[in-house]
């Protein structure tokens, strides 16, 4: 338990201090955009993962950091509303969606389920484009930053705009969302809640047998998945000041699943470190000019080969083949 | 009304052969092909170079296409898929792999052939037209009569010969076929490569009237899963159902909504969920195949 304690210690000590200073020693300032993103795709992925640890493969995390996104960028420009309480409007409203689509779609198991998140995530880039709130194709651009929070007259965060570095801001912003969202995993996993979820992995039937409200389950951890997602999808939006349809695709909603099979499935820190690995190398990667994508896809499949069950199981002692 | 149908049933006919391939590598392995749009781009490419750059006829690019796509699948399973699936403590370790193989596809196509649209030449002139009701080029008819045979010789392949069989029977129980002396690793790799195969002829035939470009891949791969949602994952009446419904909608919606703007995918998704919320397993699935 100690060393569980010392090694939660030590990461928040690099992300909240190692790396800004090295980053104000190096001047390699552009990092602070490629941390940021792996940040808030962590968040995302966290609730990718935790409906893989109900059982279901999730792809259609895309939609809701777009439709997050979408919340948080029309609330601002729209209705005038402070960035700050976007943020949980976004989540919310993204685990209100995926409330009424979940309750059909949670009966579909395995590839049905991932094939119809999938679907809906091109379904909601459609929907974006053939909206009037959304502005279609032309998306909504010069968001404003996000302003002062204050509670009773009390300045907790000041305003983006007058910040001398913005960029730092955002990725503490980022930073911390990530490890309160992390926070909040890891409590779901160790409570009750999460002994029902391992049940529900095994076998569903079972566990309804003996009482378990699997539907019940099911959409509730739906809902917090794209509650994470709608939460990142909001917070990348005030970092690019803009939004488009075509922000969040397909491809978007594969990565969020790749960044938890990287990192491995049975870990909760294990798509925050697939995050990581993937997006950081990919951005790495880019050096390399047109040959970067086929660099990166042969290190993806390679690393399948080597440790098929995530890069987090190397230090899985009690791993055992299937 | 006629033209709306001839569109269904020629779009049906290229959808079905699509989703034919992907459902068939589903049930034999259990893996959801994520890189068969890319395998389809891939084709249309191959047909493309040895029909529009180096002046061959048609049916070789076609030929070519089809026994190239097929190795790469078989390779594909053989030394990808086959170690993955050994060695993984879950199934889905496979989609990880399955989209590797996707973006790495897609790499190999930007530097093979360029990120340009591409096509080929018309290869039959003229257009057939019934009184100004019923009108279509030769060549969409051709390709669509072609897709249709193809179906037929797929079908026949399944249903008749030893192959197909035993690819049934390891489709239905892998364990029981195994027992029934089935050399399982050597079907599924057959199974690999057939359904590699026929993404790759789709492609060629393809390349004759729309062409390919890179962007196609991921957006073909949507379009294949949802005819497989349709008709019910695995099964390959399904695949067909599920195809030739989704070009019919496709081709109905395009005309019908078409005075409500861009909306005929978000309603055809609409009507899927509503279907799949009474009936998970599409049309033909097993329930949970």
């Amino acid at each position: 338990m100690n060393k569980q304690f010392l090694g939660l210690g030590a990461f928040l000590l690099a992300v909240f201090v190692l790396v800004p200073v090295l980053i104000a020693a190096s001047g390699r300032w552009d990092l602070y955009y490629t941390l940021t993103s792996v940040a808030l795709l962590a968040i995302g992925s966290a609730g990718v993962w935790l409906t893989f640890y109900i059982g279901r493969i999730n792809i259609g995390q895309g939609a809701y950091a777009l439709m997050g996104g979408y919340v948080s960028a029309v609330l601002m420009t729209q209705v005038g509303v402070s960035f700050w309480l976007t943020l949980p409007a976004a989540g919310l409203f993204c685990a209100m969606i995926s409330v009424l689509i979940g309750l059909p779609i949670l009966r579909l198991r395995g590839v049905y389920f991932a094939m119809i998140t999938l679907v809906l995530t091109e379904v909601t880039r459609l929907s974006a484009l053939a909206l009037s709130v959304t502005n279609g194709a032309k998306g909504i651009t010069s968001i404003p930053l996000p302003g002062a929070l204050k509670i009773f007259g009390i300045t907790i965060i000041p305003d983006f705009a007058t910040m001398a570095n913005p960029k730092l801001a955002f990725y503490l912003l980022a930073v911390t969302l990530m490890v309160l969202s992390y926070a909040a995993l890891w409590r779901i996993v160790n409570s009750r809640l999460g002994h029902l979820c391992r049940s529900l992995q095994q076998n569903e039937e079972l566990a309804a047998s003996i009482g378990v409200n699997t539907a019940y389950l099911r959409v509730l951890a739906y809902a917090i998945s794209s509650f994470f997602g709608g939460l990142s999808g909001a917070v990348f939006v005030a970092i690019s000041q803009s939004i488009y349809p075509s922000s969040f695709a397909v491809t978007d909603s594969v990565n969020f699943m790749l960044y938890c099979f990287v990192g491995g499935l049975g870990f909760v820190a294990g798509p925050m470190l697939g995050t990581f690995l993937l997006y950081f190398g990919w951005d790495l990667l880019s050096v390399a000019s047109e040959y970067q994508l086929l660099i990166y896809s042969s290190a993806m499949i390679a690393l399948m080969l080597v440790l098929p069950n995530g890069v987090l199981s190397l230090f899985d002692k009690k791993g055992g083949q299937k | 009304m006629e033209q709306i149908l001839a569109n269904g049933l020629y779009l049906g006919a290229q959808y079905a052969l699509i989703a034919l391939g992907l459902t068939l590598i589903f049930s034999l392995m259990n893996v959801l092909n994520f890189a068969h749009g890319q395998m389809y781009v891939f084709g249309g490419f191959v047909t493309y170079t040895i029909v529009a750059q180096w002046g061959m006829p048609f049916i070789v690019g076609l030929i070519a296409s089809a026994v190239m796509l097929a190795v790469m699948g078989a390779l594909i399973e053989v030394f990808l898929f086959r170690p993955v699936i050994r060695k993984s403590k879950r199934d889905e370790s496979t989609m990880l792999l399955a989209a590797g193989i996707a973006f790495f596809l897609d790499a190999v196509i930007l530097l093979l052939f360029g990120e340009k649209q591409r096509g080929v030449p018309k290869i039959v002139n003229g257009v057939f037209n019934w009184d100004m009701r019923l009108i279509m080029p030769y060549d969409r008819i051709l390709i669509g009569v072609l897709a249709i045979a193809i179906i037929a010789g797929f079908i026949a392949l399944m249903q008749y010969s030893k192959t197909g069989r035993a690819m049934r029977a390891l489709a239905q129980d892998r364990v029981a076929a195994q027992l029934m002396g089935v050399d399982v690793d050597r079907y599924s790799m057959i199974g690999f490569a057939l359904g590699a195969m026929l993404a790759g002829l789709v492609g060629g035939l393809l390349v004759t009237i729309t062409g390919v470009n890179l962007g196609m891949g991921g957006p073909t791969s949507v379009k294949a899963f949802m005819m497989i949602m349709i008709g019910g994952a695995g099964v390959i009446s399904g695949a067909i159902a599920g195809g030739f419904i989704l070009g019919m909608m496709e081709s109905i919606g395009l005309t019908v909504l078409a005075v409500y703007g861009d909306i005929t995918y978000l309603a055809i998704f609409a009507s899927l969920m509503v279907f799949l919320a009474f009936r998970p397993q599409g049309l033909m699935g097993k329930p949970w195949g």
